[in-house]
């Protein structure tokens, strides 16, 4: 199985295009949503439909923060997400919102396991960034790969049979095998709105039988999804995200 | 997890017998209903309880041995993994390491010189191939019945685009205390010319018969490398000639920066002696003096590492080998300035390339071709002297430019064969115009083009462009 998994779509329409056209140009048979469909950017409708379409043909999504917010009270948030969230529920209709409020927190595909912040309490929605924060996930799951998002910037973590936790540096667009004496923790990089200084699309790629992961970045025209941002009234900081990606 | 032992098997592999006993790993005789050609299993000694570097070790191996090609490693068959028995199937390669015949160092002068260029050769394959090896040894060489040599034992090695799992597992410097390079000392583990200062002292071993930094048993005797100079070979051994004493001290120099910049480059000394530029290095009869010796080692205080490359394969960019071909026939005149031009742009994007310019002289398929010409000029003679007048106006030093006059009955092939032999990593030519018949028939270039082991840059008369017959206007009614 070659799995393109996804996450952080923040409703970009042009991104989400985009990586998908990659996907399937590399013979992906498979795909994994790990969250944040919504939030910040301007198409929520098209992009909860278009995962909607997804999960009906078969793709597996769990649920991010953003879309726990968009259907809910949610956890406390910024005042830019806040303004956004806010924004994006009048947008999205009944039928939209109840397919985000009964996404389910994790999946299991085997000995992969799929979650949008971390493994150890996924409804805390805490943000993996280094590899000190990846210990508790190993810790709590014992699937070998641990596949998550929520944080906007790529990160390769292996935990050692010794229980050593080290991050790994992977280059964008190189697979790395995913040595079976170790576990792994990635967190993949965000579709609609990269923080990782290239404002590039993010996503990865889980190749099952070779073992092997791949952070990929796909260009689109972010300046597009930045007027959209600025048409829809939403705050200034998000357009200017995804021109510098950072 | 299993324990390896004769009649064993495990994933379609029948263990034999055990044919070498390492510290850190076993090699057994294995089978398989699959392939005919002879096998052997590495599998790591992991003792009991935790074994963090055997292990690491052994993971970097598996990592990267299965991505590596080439005459020049070991081909793999198969990995195991640790949850069962951890291994590594590789082809078997007859007989037995380098460390047998550097026994019998020192070696005679070809002899030497051979096995030095062939192991260049094997090093610059893997460097291609985005690896520097870092523990470079006799031990860690073996030779094909068919000549390459064949790099084995990986578990220290760098991948430069995969995750080093090593980074930060050892807090020593790791490597073979008589053949590590001073960064490594350092803990570098990410300069290919690491392996080139291995070579140095390989090759210095294999000439004298000693190791030039001796064989230190304690890891703080391996940091007098980073000032004291070896013995000159030529003082160990009178007869060897100055250009290979040369040869082997710039490549064990302690600045990366001051060595071979790539193994392709020293494999171009070592086949080339009459380029080889000597400096004092060559000639030099005994170590440096006491007070240079202090002072260098005085300086040394403060050295903490040398810069690295921007990445291994932009190192061995940095030092390319460009083969001119040059058309000396009436035809290819017109080719001569166009092709001068390309490659002094190339030398001012590259100016630590090596050019080498080559000619081909068409012998006929069959029968005797005489090797003087009608008034008994030696045919050679006369058009190496045409090459060295035309690259005179590059202006290089001789260090920089080499001159080769091949016979063929197929000039594209010879141009494609010596492009192999040399390394080269770039191919300029001229072609001669596109007439119908070049277009049906082939022509040199484009048979290089297409069948050469590098970049190809075909250069092309601006003039020669044929157009096509223009269409008759359609008369308007």
């Amino acid at each position: 199985m070659k799995l393109a998994i996804l996450t952080d779509i923040h409703a970009n329409r042009e991104a989400l295009t985009a990586v998908l056209e990659d996907q399937a140009a590399r013979g992906c048979d498979a795909i994994a949503v790990l969250g944040d469909i919504v939030g910040y950017g301007p198409d929520p409708a098209w992009c909860v439909d278009r995962v909607r379409r997804l999960v009906a043909e078969g793709a597996i999504c769990v649920k991010g923060n953003h879309d726990a917010a968009a259907c809910g009270p949610g956890a406390p948030m910024n005042p830019t997400a806040r303004k956004a969230i806010d924004w994006t529920r009048t947008q999205l209709d009944a039928a939209q919102l109840e397919f985000l409020a009964h996404l389910p927190m994790t999946a299991d595909l085997g000995d992969v396991m799929l979650v949008h912040a971390s493994a150890e309490a996924p409804a805390d929605w805490i943000y993996i960034t280094s590899e000190l924060k990846a210990v508790g996930a190993f810790r709590a799951t014992r699937a070998r790969v641990i596949l998550v998002g929520h944080v906007h910037v790529p990160l390769l973590v292996s935990a050692e049979m010794s229980g050593t936790v080290r991050e790994q540096k992977a280059r964008s667009g190189l697979p790395v095998p995913l040595l079976r004496s170790r576990r792994w923790l990635a967190v993949v990089g965000s579709v609609g709105q990269p923080r990782d200084r290239n404002p590039a699309a993010g996503y990865a790629v889980y190749d099952s039988a070779a073992n092997e992961l791949t952070f990929r970045k796909v260009p689109y025209d972010c300046a597009a999804t930045a007027r959209k941002v600025r048409a829809a009234g939403l705050p200034e900081s998000l357009a200017l995200r995804l021109l510098s990606g950072d | 997890m299993k324990r390896p032992e004769t009649g064993m098997e495990i994933d379609g592999f029948t263990l034999g017998e055990k044919i070498h006993q390492g510290g850190f790993a076993t090699i057994w005789e294995v089978t398989h209903a699959l392939y005919r050609t002879p096998l052997v299993m590495k599998v790591p000694t992991i003792l009991d309880g935790y074994d963090g570097p055997t292990i690491v070790g052994f993971e970097v191996e598996q990592m990267i041995m299965p991505r590596l090609s080439g005459p020049h490693v070991p081909r793999v068959l198969g990995t195991g993994d640790f949850a069962v028995m951890p291994y590594i199937v590789t082809e078997r390669i007859p007989g037995g390491s380098l460390l047998q015949r550097f026994k019998s160092a020192p070696l005679p002068l070809s002899e030497l010189v051979e096995m030095a260029a062939r192991l260049a050769a094997a090093v610059h394959a893997l460097h291609l191939q985005h690896v520097a090896h870092l523990d470079l040894k006799p031990d860690n060489v073996m030779q094909r019945e068919t000549g390459e040599m064949v790099l084995i034992d990986f578990g220290l090695s760098r991948h430069d685009q995969l995750p080093d799992l090593l980074a930060e597992e050892f807090t020593i410097p790791m490597g073979t205390y008589p053949y590590i390079a001073p960064e490594q000392f350092l803990k570098s583990r990410e300069d290919p010319r690491s392996d080139i200062f291995a070579l140095g002292a390989m090759i210095y071993e294999a000439a004298t018969g000693h190791a030039p930094f001796g064989v230190p048993e304690k890891l703080k005797a391996v940091r007098r490398r980073l000032w004291r100079d070896p013995v000159p070979p030529r003082a160990l051994r009178p007869d060897l000639p100055e250009w290979l004493q040369e040869i082997i001290l710039r490549a064990l120099e302690v600045d990366p920066a001051r060595r071979y910049q790539s193994a392709a480059q020293l494999a171009w000394d070592l086949t080339h002696p009459a380029a080889v530029t000597l400096t004092a290095r060559g000639r030099k009869v005994a170590p440096d003096g006491f007070l240079t010796v202090l002072k260098r080692r005085w300086a040394a205080r403060r050295i903490t590492g040398f810069p690295p490359p921007k990445s291994l394969a932009h190192q061995i960019d940095r030092a390319p080998i460009l083969l001119v071909a040059l058309d000396l026939s009436p035809e290819g005149e017109p080719l001569h300035d166009p092709l001068m031009l390309w490659v002094k742009r190339m030398l001012t994007l590259q100016p630590d390339a090596r050019i080498a310019v080559v000619n081909v002289i068409r012998t006929a398929v069959l029968g005797l071709d005489l090797g003087t010409d009608d008034t008994g000029n030696s045919v050679h003679v006369s058009r190496l002297v045409r090459l060295k007048s035309w690259a005179a106006g590059l202006d290089l030093s001789e260090a920089q430019l080499t001159f080769s006059v091949l016979e063929s009955s197929d000039p594209a092939q010879a141009v494609i064969d010596h492009a192999a032999a040399i390394h080269a990593d770039h191919v300029l030519m001229g072609a001669r115009g596109s007439g119908q018949a070049r277009r049906y028939l082939g022509s040199v270039s484009s048979k290089v083009v297409a069948q050469a082991p590098c970049s190809v840059t075909v250069i092309r008369v601006g003039a020669a462009v044929e157009t096509a017959p223009q269409q008759p206007a359609v008369a308007e009614a």
